[in-house]
């Protein structure tokens, strides 16, 4: 899709006569976006609401995402749900090295995302995005299902409009696992992932 | 029915010849001292039954104080809470451990020495319980501050 477009009009006449047209990219695509498998596991209150978007409510079977994988080398998204304490996180950052690429990351809350309510306490990373590369933020504290689900639409999105070779090249390697230091993680943040508010 | 505190003072210093007791507000003051009889007694006489401590902690109070709390409850007898107080120097707070007497009160003794620094002697396994170890510093210290995590790998931690 990225690097061939068909015309629209010229596959909707080809339809009507029974030939269907796609691209090697937009076929892989659609079936990478529609069966997008969470590893399983919850911080913090936020795991509440992503269980309850699991369940038949909210039923994020819809989209193709209700095998919640227990183990990261099965899985092809990370949904951190809740408050990651400077305790928790090297323990995230290697359950997200021993995912098989192409992966991605879904930062659920405003915990994750940036401490949240916890961000001038000694005990909680301010933000998982210091140590991984984050696809898709949602905002909320917690986030509704109906948030977590038009988060999973917009990592949907992304992962139709890149190639799947871009996308298993682009999150290559090892992160570094930071270490318990004197007062908090060393190093604070991995270079080249994370760049930290100037101070104005 | 558990007796006022102050008549609750009066018993436990009848029972106790040599302790000195205050009442302060609805806690009842105990030296570092005697801690460790006047828990004993709570627990062992029949008239009080204090077999559960509810909760163990403490409080700080610059530039020169430190309390360590304990909410004593009967559940045999249904009655309590009994509060007690230890007043300690914030430089070096030692009391002795009820964790002997009460092994409840084992984990929220280690939580008060992980991030208060009070050291309770005699308890069995006294270390950090919420924080690693080569944690440096107790973080629900009034002074304590917490490092920057946006601030420069190469600046020293304050």
């Amino acid at each position: 899709m990225a690097d061939m477009v068909i015309d629209q009009g010229l596959q909707s006449e080809l339809q009507k006569q029974g030939v269907y047209l796609t691209t090697w990219d937009q076929l892989v695509n659609w079936g990478r976006s529609n069966s997008i498998w969470p590893l399983q596991f919850g911080l913090a209150c936020c795991a509440i609401e992503m269980i309850a978007t699991a369940a038949s409510r909210y039923d994020i079977a819809r989209f193709g995402s209700e095998i919640f994988r227990a183990s990261p080398r099965q899985a092809d998204l990370m949904i951190v749900a809740g408050t990651v304490t400077k305790k928790m996180a090297p323990q995230v950052v290697r359950l997200y090295n021993q995912m098989a690429e192409p992966k991605y990351v879904i930062s659920m809350g405003a915990c994750a995302t940036s401490g949240g309510p916890f961000h001038t306490g000694y005990n909680v990373l301010k933000g998982i995005d210091r140590y991984i590369p984050v696809d898709v933020y949602i905002p909320g504290c917690p986030p509704t299902p109906q948030a977590l689900l038009e988060g999973l639409m917009k990592l949907q999105e992304r992962i139709r409009s890149q190639s799947l070779g871009r996308a298993m090249s682009e999150k290559q390697g090892e992160y570094p696992v930071p270490a318990f230091g004197k007062a908090g993680l060393e190093p604070r943040y991995t270079q080249g992932v994370f760049q930290p508010p100037t101070a104005s | 029915m558990l007796p006022s505190l102050e008549e609750l003072r009066v018993a436990l210093q009848g029972l106790l010849p040599g302790v000195s007791l205050v009442v302060e507000g609805n806690a009842l003051v105990v030296e570092a001292k005697d801690v460790i009889a006047v828990c004993r007694c709570l627990k062992d006489t029949e008239r009080f039954g204090m077999d559960y401590v509810a909760n163990l902690t403490a409080i700080d109070y610059p530039p020169d104080r430190m309390e360590v709390v304990y909410h004593l409850y009967s559940m045999g007898k249904k009655q309590g809470p009994v509060a007690l107080k230890v007043k300690l120097p914030r430089t070096n707070p030692i009391v002795d451990s009820v964790t002997p007497i009460w092994r409840g009160a084992e984990f929220q003794e280690r939580e008060v020495y992980d991030l208060y620094g009070v050291t309770f002697t005699g308890h069995p396994d006294l270390r950090r319980i919420l924080m690693w170890d080569g944690f440096e510093g107790h973080p629900m210290r009034k002074d304590y501050v917490p490092e920057d995590q946006d601030a420069p790998e190469a600046a020293p931690h304050p």
